[in-house]
């Protein structure tokens, strides 16, 4: 085994602000953990950093093919960065398809990595090239680094006894040792957690980390890059313990949190749908904490099961993506008219109907705030990034509790498998709401209401209390079956007004950037990082526009009418046709409101953010 | 559980009115239920009545208990939940034959299967009563309904042999109009440990009058029933003068003496299932009583373990070690 060479050897040591990074290979490349690892490893060196995994539907698609490729961008920097970057600085190709997919989007003069080990003629013609991209010219502009990467971990790895197969299988290792060289990174880290991962594979860890080293000595012995680089600590963030978190992950922990805070035991109803399949995974491993999950038989049944826990005094949440919301609608409405807590957390993926279910969209907006029978109003929480999605999740179960609703919490699939830092709070810096049950049976009416309109929760077991619940409208105060026309319109309007209370107890979004002007940018969502990141370039020299983000979607926070009369028009991207600008227009019927649309499957380039705002700026100079 | 002891039938009634039919056979099943909760000593505070949606799921309504009115054919997801939050609460759950083996077959299928301990009561008109008559899937093939002018063409579903076929552990049928036999295999359900699936013949006044007439009618009801005792043998007949045996891949009639000895708690469906088949074969008794009757493990006991395993192992989790796992990093 060769010794590894610490940083700082031979090759002029260049200090970089920030790097994007893409790794692409086939989708059994291992490329998802190969990003992740590299994501790990910045964060612990102390960069800002942002990911964006982009994968195929297909587990293994037809492997070579383009259809299979599975990429993962990571952005790290030494400043406070909002998004996983526009257009890498560095991309490894590790066949003929993840180059011709993703070159384009390279920035000029930008470094490829090729794995020329997979450039054989029955590679082409799996990617469907006509010709060799590393020879016809595709790859001009670009300053082009050539690996036989299936030779050399083959020669790292001969003394192992792995199979070639298994051997092959290590590359993506050598890949990542190679860019851990190139941004001088740390080995250790990603060390540990092979070592931790095979614990009972000793021998995979081991061959994992040999691949991993032989390609970081590769950019010293072989001298393939003319410098090496240096991206130092992030000094901007604010103090504190920081580690990396993806969003659904951070759902998940947020949820337990929330639980807490109200003094309740957390209960999943779910059903495995992509991108949301592993906030169940996540939960289902926390049973120390006292975590029920329940993997129902559909989306129907799990969320009936979350509102069953709710019934019973738990913190019933459910968690799917758009068809599983559609699936789940008649169970919501239910809720809604029984008026328990619950937590639908959406993870939103490209639609119409299975759409694209790996890639990201904010189309189930309407869906959420609407989509029911009946006047059935539920609150929209929105989280804006993967960290942030932590502490919607408190939010959302403040919400449900205090106000006896069922709760949308909004995610997509780029919050969800994107990670950050996420600045650790201690817990007893957390907010904390808990939520009293009834248990006195004196003057008891299911139907009351309090100063929030939520009627008292009473835990079945409860002597003296013994009531019927269910979805035929209920008399006000007894809950009754009443079929008379004015407790209805009555009760209808009950149930709406206390959502759209909700509004006085968040508060009015903070203002960042022109406080007025031509032009305030407005999102919701995960389009937060690449608004803010667009705001901050145009406003580079002077405060041109504004911005601002909703985390409360509906109901809408008080104070926007006056914000947006400081404004001439109000620029919403979102990644749908248009969906909040729509609602705006009918809430706000005075002000110009732009909507930007995106709809591709991918989150907006805070340069089209940036350029559509110079063309209105210009446009209205 | 305070009033437990002092606890009558009537304590078991709401002041709900009951807004069935007149002659409706769900007035008899709301009356043996309440007499069995009395009679079993249930507290109104630790029982839950769970329904879906049709007629015989507005019984919550009518019992003096914690009671939720639920959805079309997801009671079961309901009652999942509800056991799972809370494995202490009695829980009863109310379905007929469009709720429980139409909408929410898929739902019933799977909560037999998991063997949660629900107490489920699956009342059987052969109809759909509170849309007004339409066919459904028990109807026999040919029936005439307002959707099925020239007889349904649906293959029904035989309600044991689909519990069975899904594993359920505790299998019986009843009638609606046979209270005595109604109340014991109430008794027996509630006692078992898992799901308990009672298919219960119960006839509508108003769109099915008489569709088990051929069985439960008092004047034949002994002569064309024949009870399944478990451990004991399969005679019938109001003198118990006849028998049934197995024989072969079969089931035949014969005297007392030569009649097989009922056993409800063998592992396989076998035996149970061919007593299900002989729902619609002429010339023989229709089983009631108990199919099957088989210990396994309840799933929220199994949930309840898990997580107190998972505390041995790791320790009561802290909500800030799910916050500081991993790798973490200090800014100053």
């Amino acid at each position: 085994m060769t010794t590894t060479k610490e940083p700082g050897s031979d090759l002029p040591l260049q200090q970089q602000e920030s790097v994007v990074i893409r790794f692409a290979g086939d989708s059994g490349d291992g490329m998802q953990i190969t990003g992740n690892q590299y994501a790990t490893t910045s964060a612990v060196v102390g960069n800002d950093l942002a990911t964006m995994p982009d994968f195929p539907a297909e587990i293994r698609a037809p492997a070579g093919t383009r259809a299979g490729v599975s990429g993962f961008q990571l952005a790290f920097s030494s400043k406070d960065i909002f998004t996983p970057g526009d257009r890498p600085d560095v991309l490894i190709a590790m066949n003929p398809a993840a180059l011709v997919e993703n070159i384009k989007d390279l920035k000029p003069d930008g470094i490829v990595v090729v794995n020329t080990g997979n450039f054989g003629d029955r590679d082409l013609e799996k990617a469907k090239c006509e010709s060799n991209p590393l020879l016809d010219g595709t790859l001009d502009g670009y300053r082009v680094i050539e690996v036989d990467m299936n030779q050399r971990v083959k020669e790292a790895l001969t003394e192992t006894e792995l199979k070639p197969k298994e051997v092959q299988r290590c590359k993506n290792f050598y890949t990542l040792g190679l860019m851990y060289w190139l941004f001088s990174r740390p080995l250790q880290p990603t060390e540990d957690w092979l070592k931790e991962k095979f614990a009972k594979k000793m021998h995979l860890a081991e061959a994992n980390i040999i691949a991993m080293r032989a390609g970081f000595n590769a950019g010293d012995i072989q001298e393939l890059f003319q410098g090496r680089y240096e991206v130092p600590k992030c000094d901007v963030l604010t103090p504190g313990t920081y580690r990396s978190v993806m969003g659904n992950e951070a759902v998940a922990i947020g949820l337990v949190a929330g639980a807490q805070a109200a003094g309740l035991e957390p209960f999943l109803g779910s059903y495995p749908i992509t991108p949301a399949s592993t906030i169940l995974e996540t939960l289902a491993g926390m049973k120390n904490h006292g975590v029920k999950t329940f993997q129902a038989e559909d989306e129907i049944a799990a969320v009936c099961a979350a509102i069953g826990a709710a019934y019973t005094g738990g913190l019933g949440i459910t968690s799917t993506s758009g068809p599983g919301v559609a699936l789940k609608g008649e169970a919501l409405g239910l809720a809604v008219s029984i008026e328990l807590p619950l937590i639908v957390v959406n993870v939103q993926r490209g639609g119409p109907s299975t759409g694209l279910p790996t890639k990201t969209e904010q189309a189930d907006l309407l869906q959420a705030i609407f989509g029911r029978n009946g006047e059935a109003p539920i609150p929209v929480v929105a989280c804006a990034t993967p960290a942030d999605a932590f502490d919607c999740a408190m939010e959302a179960v403040r919400i449900a509790t205090q106000y006896m609703t069922p709760v949308f919490l909004m995610t997509d699939g780029f919050i969800a498998n994107g990670a950050e830092p996420w600045r650790l709070p201690e817990v007893e810096d957390l907010p904390k709401f808990t939520k009293e049950f009834r248990t006195d049976a004196e003057n008891y009416q299911p139907y009351s209401r309090d100063e929030n309109g939520a009627r008292p929760w009473v835990k079945p077991g409860t002597p003296g209390l013994e009531h019927r619940v269910g979805g035929i409208e209920k008399a006000h105060l007894t809950g009754n079956i009443s079929y008379d026309p004015d407790n209805h319109e009555f009760m209808t309007h009950a149930r709406q007004e206390k959502v759209m209370g909700i509004a006085n107890s968040i508060p009015t979004p903070e203002v960042k950037g022109a406080q007025s002007g031509k032009l305030l940018i407005l999102g919701w969502g995960s389009t937060y990082g690449s608004i803010a990141d667009a705001v901050e370039r145009t406003n580079e020299d002077e405060d041109k526009v504004g911005r601002i983000h909703l985390r409360h979607v509906w109901p809408l926070p008080n104070g926007l009418e006056e914000i947006f009369s400081r404004y001439e028009s109000i620029l919403i991207p979102e990644m749908n046709l248009g969906q909040l600008a729509r609602l705006l227009r009918s809430e706000y019927p005075k002000h110009d409101f732009l909507s930007y649309s995106k709809v591709q499957g991918q989150p907006f380039r805070a340069y089209e953010i940036a350029a559509k705002i110079q063309e209105l700026l210009e446009n209205k100079s | 559980m305070s009033e437990t002891e002092a606890l009558k039938k009537k304590d078991f009634q709401s002041d709900q009115e009951v807004r069935w039919c007149p002659g409706c056979g769900d007035y008899a099943i709301l009356s043996a239920v309440q007499g069995v909760c009395a009679d079993l000593g249930f507290s109104r505070e630790g029982t839950v009545f769970v329904s879906g949606i049709g007629c015989s799921s507005r019984f919550p309504y009518y019992m003096d208990t914690y009671g939720f009115h639920t959805i079309h054919g997801r009671a079961p997801g309901f009652a999942t939940g509800i056991k799972m939050a809370n494995p202490d609460l009695n829980v009863w759950l109310v379905t007929g034959d469009g709720d429980g083996m139409s909408i929410g077959g898929n739902h019933l299928a799977h909560i037999l299967r998991r063997n949660v301990n629900v107490n489920i009561l699956l009342f059987n008109n052969e109809v759909y009563g509170l849309t007004k008559g339409q066919y459904s899937p028990t109807s026999p093939v040919g029936q005439k309904s307002k959707t099925s002018p020239l007889g349904s063409i649906d293959r029904p579903f035989n309600p044991i042999n689909f519990a069975l076929g899904a594993n359920a552990t505790f299998v019986a049928r009843t009638i609606d109009t046979h209270v005595k036999h109604m109340a014991g295999i109430l008794k027996e359900a509630a006692a078992h440990e898992g799901t308990s699936f009672v298919e219960i013949y119960q006839n509508c006044v108003i769109f099915n009058d008489g569709c088990f007439d051929d069985v439960a009618d008092r004047k034949i009801r002994d002569d064309m029933t024949v009870d399944l005792r478990p451990g004991e043998t399969l005679t019938y007949g109001k003198e118990l003068d006849k028998g049934l045996r197995f024989n072969g891949w079969g089931l035949e009639r014969c005297s007392a003496e030569e009649a097989s000895t009922w056993d409800a708690t063998v592992e396989s469906t076998a035996p149970a299932v061919m007593m299900g088949e002989l729902a619609n074969e002429a010339e023989m008794p229709r089983p009631l009583g108990i199919f099957r009757q088989v210990e396994a493990p309840v799933f929220e006991s199994e949930t309840e373990r898990q997580i107190a395993l998972a505390k041995e192992a790791k320790g009561e989790g802290k909500l800030r070690d799910l916050i500081f796992q991993g790798n973490t990093w200090e800014v100053e």
